[in-house]
């Protein structure tokens, strides 16, 4: 539960549950569906510091409120980050903001992913489609600390070369010598020359030190589920697992139980869990 | 032939194999290699071939009237290409394509098919692992058609 970072600390005078007003800076489409808005506060203050990991509730005024991962560079305060798939009325209504427009921000919340008891270890970061957002503070914090990490693998999935998100970012940590990246789609046309297939079969293809291996996986549940079992296969023990798991929200903050999921509440207790303690949950549907 | 039997005792599948069946396995292989856009076999084709990738990627493609070619899954090296020289009729299900120059060991099939018929031994010795390489491509198979990125339901 290192570095986790508590919103009502952070925001006041803001109660835990009245969003701070933030501007549109910018909105860069992405993908067909996803795009990335950066954020200021209209106070004029600092947003809100956060570990990587934790999310914000974004509210579209006078459409709602949804929980979404932060997926900006911790050590670069001045702006807030987040990347969106629209997918239905809240991520469409904020996909129509126009830079200027205000938004309503609550958080940061939830626990962070374990950088801090990672370091010594090697590192394999398992993403699939949007599931890359939340980890890509993982990969800033990591490569601006890079020596305190074994090796450093990420295996990205999506559905298409079309969908993949932060190309240009991809590119440069692929030109990286101490981080090994592999992408695979589950199909293509040309001109893609790369990986085709499900993620789980880029883990038989790189290496680590099994005993000595932290995995953090965030993407749909059942590609965390199948990519477990391979690196189970492959040695790590499952307390090195971490999952994010994401289940709806209302409150973000421990108060309605709206994400409760068996003994958890998923915005408290996560999003990020060690798998041990979720292992049983992953398979239950939400109600 | 006599330099193909190192690349063929490191291949990762064909790891732990005895001596003996290397050997006999060496009677059938030859060195191929493929330039990028090559196509390795055609649909509908003979399957007199199978492939143990040593480097480069082959793309396995499906062609779909509406899409053109379509590539369903890629082989790396360290990986093997092709099953249907164990199953009459010993046709191509795919096409496969070359996306880069790629290098590989060609097995005849029916040098290998009737070597297993004589050594049961080797027979059961290439089942076990094809069986192995089929199982964890039918999981993967069923996990794409989960279309797992898409919007849930
Ligand atoms: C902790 C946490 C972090 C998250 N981080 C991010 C993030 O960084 N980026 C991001 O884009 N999303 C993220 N999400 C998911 C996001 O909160 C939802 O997509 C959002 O709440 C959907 O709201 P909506 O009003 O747009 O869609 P709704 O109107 O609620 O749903 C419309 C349709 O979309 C489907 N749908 C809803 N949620 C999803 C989903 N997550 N994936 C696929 N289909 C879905 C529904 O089943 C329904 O069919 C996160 C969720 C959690 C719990
Ligand atoms: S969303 Fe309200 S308790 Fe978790």
């Amino acid at each position: 539960m290192e570095n986790v970072i508590s919103p009502t600390k952070q925001s006041e005078p803001h109660s835990e549950m009245t969003p701070r007003l933030h501007t549109v800076q910018s909105l860069t489409h992405e993908t067909r569906d996803t795009f990335t808005i950066e954020l200021t506060p209209t106070d004029g203050g600092k947003p809100n510091r956060f570990a990587p990991g934790q999310f914000n509730m974004l509210y579209a005024f006078g459409v709602g409120e949804v929980p979404i991962s932060i997926s900006g560079d911790p050590d670069k305060p001045d702006r807030l980050i987040h990347t969106i798939r629209e997918v239905g009325t809240v991520t469409k209504a904020l996909a129509h903001l126009r830079v200027g427009s205000t938004i309503g921000v609550r958080g940061p919340y939830g626990t962070p992913w374990p950088i801090d008891k990672a370091k010594g270890n090697d590192l394999v970061i398992i993403a699939g489609g949007i599931g890359l957002a939340p980890l890509r503070p993982v990969l800033y914090s990591i490569l601006s600390d890079r020596r305190k990490y074994g090796q450093v693998v990420l295996l990205y999935g999506t559905r298409s070369p079309s969908e993949l998100l932060f190309r240009k970012e991809l590119q440069k940590w692929r030109a990286r010598f101490d981080l090994e990246v592999k992408i695979t789609v589950d199909r293509a046309v040309d001109p893609w020359q790369g990986n085709v297939g499900v993620v789980t079969t880029l883990i038989p293809r790189v290496s680590f030190d099994p005993d000595q291996t932290t995995a953090m996986l965030c993407g749909p549940e059942v590609m965390m589920r199948f990519s477990i079992m391979e690196l189970r296969k492959s040695g790590i023990p499952e307390e090195n697992l971490f999952v994010s798991m994401e289940r709806n929200m209302k409150c973000g903050c421990g108060l309605c139980g709206h994400c409760q999921c068996g003994p958890l509440f998923v915005c408290q207790d996560g999003p990020v869990f060690p798998y041990p303690q979720v292992k049983k949950l992953m398979n239950i549907r939400e109600m | 032939m006599k330099d193909l039997g190192p690349y063929i005792k490191e291949h990762k599948f064909l790891q732990g194999m005895s001596n003996d069946h290397f050997d006999l396995l060496l009677g059938c292989a030859s060195n191929v290699k493929f330039e990028a856009g090559e196509y390795i076999c055609r649909e509908g084709q003979e399957a007199d071939k199978f492939y143990f990738v040593r480097h480069g990627r082959m793309a396995i493609e499906l062609n779909l009237i509406s899409q053109g070619a379509v590539t369903i899954q890629t082989i790396d090296p360290g990986e093997v290409l092709g099953w249907s020289w164990l199953f009459p009729p010993y046709v191509w299900h795919f096409d496969v394509r070359a996306t880069e120059l790629t290098r590989a060991i060609a097995m005849d099939a029916v040098c290998l098919r009737n070597k297993c018929e004589e050594d049961h031994n080797l027979g059961y010795e290439m089942m076990k692992r094809f069986a192995h390489v089929m199982t964890k491509r039918l999981a993967a198979t069923r996990f794409q058609l989960l279309d797992v990125y898409g919007k849930r339901n």
